[in-house]
């Protein structure tokens, strides 16, 4: 790579919508619907949407980049294969860190982090872009895509934890209690199925709606 | 020398000199966090015997705490098998020594319940006195006793494995030195439902246990969760709304677990004194 063009700013208009788009108009979650799957498991606390998201993008961003940097050695037929194992090997370094450092959350995450490899959204963008663009474009768009997905966890997490259990559990300041206590005096009751996966369905489901209300030129003719 | 990166020789090569950098690289990472994480699995442990004790001094003991605390309240370990006889017998002087596979503390409750109890009770499914006689000839099942002396008291604490909804459920239990009386327990699991069948590690499930009793008129009356809103004797629980399967497990760990203990302590007083 050694030619010698007049680079672009490391921020340019372009290299932002790479961050930019993800978070809306091209979704991973809700647009192209990748990634549902972990959406609708680890959602029933915050911090565990949290540490997911981080880590989806944590994979995501290292595996972009070493997709990216190998881009021109990487024969055609086996591509695949290379970014599998990519993705894979990062994972297991992830889920070791996970159990050295923050052992209760990896306990809650379980086998959730393993499945990072299945996930939908990192064998996506390695395929569809990292293998044919440079590294720094790689690295945003892995940022963008886990952002993207991080979002739609977040908020499902949100909504599914203030009415499933009341309370919203943040990394750092422990388990806050939404729902005041004379609420359930008067007789609220914390819903149940906001803790099954169904209900993340729902809220995505809720999610897109808004999203494309918002949106017009996403809806499909 | 232009390469060609269709060629056969060329993929091969790739992937094997990918494979041996990636494989070198997991080794690497896995054998320098090993220790941390064998460190964490451990303090865990001890952390869920102390806080099961029921005292005021290890409640809400943390898992970096536990380490220094273990050995300061637990004064003895001691293993039983099945029918009652002591196979390990060790105090606080004793280094755990993690090779040492009869040390109460080396017990693995979990493996050994899927290795040796499972199989036993699946394949004699319904005939409980075969059960019965197959898992008291077994030389493989151990049963665990941590020692807890403090403020002239002795504490007993017990533990319990069996199956959930899910996947595995398990438990340690204090009994009080009448050798009936349960005075704390923990319980955990590995994949109940969040919210519902996970519930069971919460405290409020936790502290019913304080104070009711496996014993009746001088014989075993096991401990039962019961469904919720029931009035209770001094042998049941309140049990988990929309978690039925997850109380009837606990139900079925508790019985079989427990009797082997409440047997211990009534053929061994002196052990108990």
């Amino acid at each position: 790579m050694s030619e010698v063009k007049t680079s672009e700013p490391l921020f340019s208009k372009k290299n932002m919508e790479l961050i930019k788009n993800p978070l809306n108009q091209i979704n991973p979650v809700t647009i192209q619907v990748l990634g549902i799957c972990s959406a609708l498991a680890v959602t029933v606390q915050m911090d565990n949407a949290i540490v997911m998201s981080i880590a989806v993008t944590a994979v995501l961003v290292i595996g972009n980049l070493l997709v990216s940097l190998m881009r021109n050695v990487i024969p055609g037929r086996i591509r695949i294969i290379v970014q599998l194992v990519v993705v894979a090997a990062l994972v297991i370094i992830v889920d070791q860190i996970l159990k050295a450092y923050v052992y209760d959350v990896s306990k809650s995450l379980s086998v959730f982090v393993g499945l990072i490899i299945t996930n939908c959204i990192i064998m996506g963008r390695l395929e569809a872009f990292a293998l044919g663009n440079k590294p720094w474009a790689s690295i945003l768009d892995g940022v963008g895509n886990g952002f993207g997905y991080g979002l739609v966890l977040m908020v499902v997490a949100f909504f599914k934890e203030i009415l499933g259990s009341g309370t919203l559990t943040i990394p750092g300041l422990g388990k806050l209690t939404i729902i005041p206590e004379s609420f359930f005096d008067w007789g609220y009751m914390n819903n149940g199925l906001m803790l099954l996966p169904p209900s993340s369905l729902f809220i995505v489901g809720i999610y897109i709606w808004v999203q494309k209300a918002k949106n017009p030129e996403l809806i499909e003719a | 020398m232009a390469l060609n990166k269709d060629s056969n020789v060329y993929t091969i090569a790739f992937a094997t000199i990918m494979v041996v950098i990636v494989g070198g690289l997991l080794a690497f990472v896995s054998m320098s966090l090993k220790p941390m994480q064998q460190a964490n699995v451990k303090n865990e442990k001890m952390q869920n015997i102390l806080q099961a004790i029921g005292i005021e001094e290890t409640n809400g003991v943390t898992r970096e705490e536990a380490g220094a605390k273990f050995n300061k309240f637990i004064t003895r370990r001691v293993t039983i098998n099945y029918k009652g006889e002591i196979v390990s017998d060790k105090t606080a002087n004793d280094k755990i020594d993690a090779q040492d596979k009869l040390d109460a503390f080396n017990i693995d409750l979990r493996k050994e319940y899927s290795r040796y109890v499972k199989p036993i009770m699946s394949r004699n499914k319904g005939d409980d006195a075969k059960i019965q006689e197959l898992l008291s000839n077994s030389t493989d099942i151990h049963f665990p006793i941590f020692v807890c002396e403090h403020g002239g008291e002795k504490y007993f604490i017990v533990s319990a494995s069996g199956k959930g909804l899910w996947d595995d459920i398990w438990g340690y239990l204090c009994v009080k030195s009448d050798g009936e009386t349960i005075n704390g327990s923990v319980f955990d699991h590995k994949g109940e439902t969040a919210g519902l069948g996970s519930k069971i590690s919460e405290t409020w499930f936790e502290d019913q246990f304080i104070g009711k009793t496996m014993a009746e008129n001088g014989a075993y009356l096991p401990l039962s969760v019961e469904k919720p809103g029931k009035d209770l004797n001094n042998h049941q629980v309140d049990g988990i709304s929309g978690a039925t399967f997850t109380g009837i497990g606990v139900n079925e760990m508790l019985e079989r677990n427990l009797a082997v203990y409440y047997n211990f302590f009534k053929n061994n007083p002196e052990f108990t004194k």
